[in-house]
């Protein structure tokens, strides 16, 4: 079973009298274990697919089955509560609570997933040390570095045990040192845990260790091929 | 962590948390101020009419308060007069006997004035008259003399040990007149009673009107004088209601509690203005704020934070922002108020004026009552939590794709 799959998954959002399919008909699966890139011009619909995959936006029509659960049928807060069990998202900026530290970041999903504290505070000690900000964890979002925030992104967004790990653009803000160390981090936990990642990017860098790169264009899939 | 959440955010702008907090504050400290000057000085105003006149509570003949007469004077035997002297919520039942007559002295032309049948030892212990003695002493049985309110006795030009003549007119249209020797000068601070005030021995007025054994009233000294009207209607079942009338203070002087009414409504008028421009200002805060945090919002919304406890956390911030300024305001208030009430403002010019035409001492102390603060600390935190249901409704209303949106 895929882990995602759509089926004929469209996203139409209206600008004045004319109509913008931001995702038109789009038929896709995951697999899990993917290491998967979403690319594709400035618009083509990137964003909104994974908005839509991450139970984010409502499809105008299609489906969108998450582990076998059509999550496009759920209730605005069962997809709430299915988002903090399944899905594990990164964002491209903005990531953390600016008041909590490294480590409460981190502990905090499994707080919402009504972890117990032992649980919360080894898990959370053991992903920071993952990503390689253990000397950092007590350090609060605007004590980090970019590549710093985005690394604690990926250990929050796998504290909740997801399915899989949406990232839009993870790395759209960092420099190429930093960008290099958190590939490398999602590499290693995709290769070693075995974690589905799904993300989108513009960065030539990202797009080569990609394993299967899904090329997108005016809402429609264009190409989609493993490498 | 909701909680330290809450708490942490509260300082992530320090300066906008610290002016409105200071806000909060100072609107609280001002109406506390305020309202505690106005309840204080009622108050004050409420016990000198009171402590001056009628007492808490007293019996009259029937229909004296609307014809102030002695012809409508009464027999203490109409009332079970020990029997209300033992209820545990009566303290005493002072006798008295009031009317009116023309004096004058030696030195003078006659003045109009008020004359007060007194036992001298429970008006002492019960209303401290021998405190607002000057010179000589209380009117007795022993030495058959009056004591004059010193505001009197200056326009009559009359001292110690003068006579005053009496005349007026006694019970049944008997003449009532008399002279005495004047034995003591007190100073009522009341204005209008310190100038028109002559006190008698009970007896020795009883037996000058001709209304022998007859009173104008029986003052009620209550133990506790808050819940006046249940203590009306509990003493009203020992009483024969047809000799007599049982009246409060308020039903005897209306006029006064709506004058003060009036005065208070006018404080409450300022008030709710300063309520409201405050309540503008945390309102401004609490829409530059979740202006500001919406990305945030789009965030927590995102990774599964539910929109319950999202709303939880805001609203225990702007709670703990509102009960921080809260507290200062009103601790701040504390001190001041205190020193007002021990240490009075004495009032001056048109003020001072005023309050003696309704008959009270001229002093401002303050209220140390604890529903002032109590009142005024719980209407500011009302109006800081329904401001707060502006974040709330903005959680509720979220979507978190335009939210993250910039
Ligand atoms: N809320 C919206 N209302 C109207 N149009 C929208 C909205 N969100 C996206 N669009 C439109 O949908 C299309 C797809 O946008 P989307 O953000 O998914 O593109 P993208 O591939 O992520 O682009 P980028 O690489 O710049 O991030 C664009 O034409 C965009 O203008
Ligand atoms: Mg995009």
């Amino acid at each position: 079973m895929s882990v995602i799959e759509t089926q004929n998954l469209s996203r139409v959002y209206q600008d004045g009298d004319s109509e913008i399919h931001a995702v038109d008909k789009i038929d896709l699966s995951v697999e899990a274990g993917e290491f998967t890139a979403i690319i594709g011009p400035s618009g083509s619909g990137k964003t909104t697919l994974l908005n839509l995959i991450g139970g984010l936006d409502n499809p105008t029509s299609g489906t969108v089955t998450v582990e076998g659960k059509p999550i496009h049928q759920l209730k605005d807060n069962e997809l709430i509560n299915f988002r903090l069990q399944h899905i594990g998202f990164v964002f491209q900026a903005y990531n953390l609570i600016p008041v909590l530290s490294a480590r409460e970041n981190v502990e905090f999903i499994m707080l919402l997933q009504g972890q117990s504290k032992q649980e919360r505070e080894s898990r959370a000690k053991e992903l920071l040390q993952a990503v390689g900000l253990e000397q950092q964890m007590h350090k609060r979002p605007s004590e980090l570095s970019g590549g710093q925030q985005q690394r604690v992104a990926v250990a929050r967004a796998l504290a909740s045990k997801p399915s899989f790990v949406l990232a839009d653009e993870p790395t759209a803000n960092l420099d190429s040192k930093s960008t290099e160390d958190l590939l490398d981090i999602m590499h290693k936990l995709n290769k070693e845990e075995g974690i589905t990642f799904l993300f989108s990017t513009h960065d030539q860098r990202v797009i080569d260790r990609a394993e299967r790169l899904i090329y997108v264009e005016d809402g429609k899939i264009k190409s989609d091929e493993k490498q | 962590m909701l909680f330290k959440i809450a708490w942490r955010n509260i300082w992530r702008n320090k300066r906008r948390s610290l002016i409105t907090l200071a806000s909060v504050a100072f609107a609280l400290f001002f109406a506390i101020i305020m309202r505690s000057m106005q309840l204080g000085t009622y108050d004050q105003a409420y016990s000198s009419v009171i402590n001056a006149t009628t007492g808490y509570m007293q019996w009259q003949g029937e229909g004296f308060w609307d014809k102030q007469s002695l012809e409508r004077s009464f027999s203490p035997d109409s009332l079970t007069w020990q029997q209300i002297e033992q209820d545990e919520s009566v303290e005493a039942l002072l006798p008295r006997l009031e009317s009116f007559a023309l004096l004058a002295s030696d030195n003078s032309d006659t003045k109009p004035g008020f004359l007060k049948g007194i036992q001298a030892p429970l008006e002492s212990k019960y209303f401290k008259l021998d405190e607002k003695l000057l010179e000589g002493s209380l009117p007795s049985a022993s030495n058959n003399g009056v004591m004059l309110a010193s505001g009197l006795a200056e326009n009559l030009k009359i001292k110690l040990g003068d006579t005053l003549v009496i005349i007026g007119q006694g019970y049944h249209g008997m003449s009532a007149n008399g002279k005495y020797p004047v034995v003591g000068i007190a100073d009522l601070k009341n204005p209008i009673a310190n100038k028109s005030t002559v006190y008698l021995n009970l007896q020795e007025l009883q037996y000058l009107t001709g209304a022998y054994n007859q009173l104008t009233a029986a003052v009620v000294v209550p133990t506790d004088p808050k819940d006046l009207y249940a203590l009306k209607n509990q003493l009203q079942s020992y009483t024969d209601t047809t000799a007599t009338d049982l009246m409060t203070w308020q039903e005897m002087m209306p006029e006064l509690i709506e004058a003060m009414e009036a005065d208070s409504a006018g404080g409450l008028a300022i008030l709710f203005i300063l309520y409201l421009v405050i309540g503008f200002g945390i309102f401004g805060t609490i829409l530059m704020l979740t202006a500001e945090r919406k990305p945030e919002y789009g965030i927590l919304l995102s990774i599964g934070m539910s929109r319950g406890r999202m709303a939880l956390s805001t609203f225990m911030e702007t709670a703990f922002l509102s009960l921080l300024g809260i507290a200062s305001g009103s601790f701040l208030a504390l001190p001041i108020a205190m020193y007002y009430h021990y240490n009075p403002i004495e009032l001056a010019g048109d003020m001072d004026a005023m309050m003696e035409d309704y008959g009270m001492e001229p002093l401002l102390p303050f209220s140390l009552d604890s529903s002032i603060w109590l009142t005024h600390g719980s209407i500011m935190l009302i109006i800081s939590l329904i401001l707060s249901l502006y974040s709330i409704i903005t959680i509720y209303r979220l979507n978190p794709v335009k939210a993250m949106r910039r």
